[in-house]
């Protein structure tokens, strides 16, 4: 059995699911692959046709949804699945999910004009968050608390923002109680959760926050689930937090987003559990079955 | 003879040393000036200044 791990620069994480899959030492060859250099013909699989996996690790999400589409055209199995990588890196994608599953989230507004944008934040109120449907580590969230604020978000965007940035994502602020959390779901389960602290109203932890290990806890473990299911993740990270008790609807636990290429490097001691470990394993069980149904 | 694998920090100078014969595209931190680096060759190992994070770059 061959698997490859396609990377775009080899981080922290990504040793140590080769460390991992060493760990393991079954008769699996995993093969780690540089793709930056890679070529992909259309029309010929080539030495992909070889991996019965290919366990996508690309910090470029370009390289990430551009590959996974090339390699399903071959059926060669991907984690994460194309689909899953092109609805879970795009927010607007993975907000009409997680309402299409049933899943509480926090409102979202959308318009694709300024005009548009202006009247969605006056219908959220303020304050409300303006985020870029494409993006990661929490940059270019802008919270706005006045219209003032809002029409100056709003005018960059569309005067400075490449087109994708054009899309007005908005959405309302939950003025979190406490921390927000990040479970970890690795072949449809919830193995692991942090909770991430912050004095900054961005609880990311590439931003500074602070993360510790929690319990799974059923609401966690369950939402956290359906979150997974929604995208059809093999292996992401679900992002959740929790609206006041003096919150209109109540004290509510929402899935804010979730992540496809997951950072885990300080979760392992945290949590107490072995991330890479499971990856590792649930990419072997993957490919055992892809290898008998070849 | 050590097989501790090093190679010297572009930025400071300063020994780096990997626990694992590095790949392509590895990033490490120099431990010294804490600049990260990346592996722009493994074998001879070559170290350069890793880029700044990219627009579509993330999880």
């Amino acid at each position: 059995m061959r698997i490859a791990l396609i990377y775009t620069r080899l981080r922290t994480e990504e040793r140590m699911l080769l460390d991992a899959f060493e760990e393991i030492g079954t008769s699996v060859t995993v093969e780690p692959v540089d793709v930056r250099s890679e070529v992909f013909d259309l029309a010929d699989a080539g030495k992909w046709s070889g991996y019965d996996l290919v366990l996508d690790r690309c910090v470029s999400l370009r390289a990430s949804t551009t590959i996974s589409r090339v390699l399903e055209r071959f059926n060669v199995r991907t984690i994460n699945r194309a689909d899953t990588i092109e609805i879970a890196s795009d927010k607007l994608q993975t907000s009409l999910a997680l309402e299409a599953a049933g899943i509480p989230t926090p409102r979202t507004l959308v318009a694709v004009e300024e005009a548009g944008a202006l009247d969605a934040v006056e219908q959220i109120g303020y304050p409300a968050v303006l985020k870029p449907t494409v993006g990661s580590w929490g940059r270019l969230l802008a919270r706005v608390n006045d219209r003032d604020a809002a029409e100056a978000v709003i005018e960059h965007r569309a005067t400075l923002g490449s087109s994708a940035q054009q899309v007005h994502y908005i959405q309302e602020h939950v003025d979190k109680p406490g921390a927000d959390y990040r479970v970890f779901v690795v072949g449809g389960e919830p193995v692991a959760a942090i909770a991430r602290h912050s004095e900054h109203w961005v609880t990311n932890t590439a931003r500074g926050a602070k993360a510790s290990g929690v319990a799974v806890t059923d609401e966690l473990g369950e939402l956290s689930r359906r979150a997974a299911e929604a995208v059809r993740g093999d292996v992401v990270a679900v992002d959740l937090f929790e609206s006041p008790e003096s919150d209109p609807r109540g004290r509510r636990m929402l899935v804010n987003e979730v992540n496809h290429s997951m950072e885990f490097r300080n979760s392992v001691d945290t949590t107490g559990v072995n991330i890479p470990l499971l990856v590792a394993r649930h990419a072997i069980a993957v490919a055992e079955v892809e290898k008998a149904t070849a | 003879m050590s097989d501790t694998i090093t190679a010297n920090c572009p930025e400071c100078d300063a020994t780096v040393t990997f626990a694992k014969a590095p790949l392509n595209g590895e990033v490490v931190r120099c431990g010294d000036c804490s600049v990260e680096l990346e592996v722009t060759n493994a074998d001879p190992i070559a170290l350069e200044v890793a880029p700044e994070v990219e627009e579509d770059w993330g999880e």
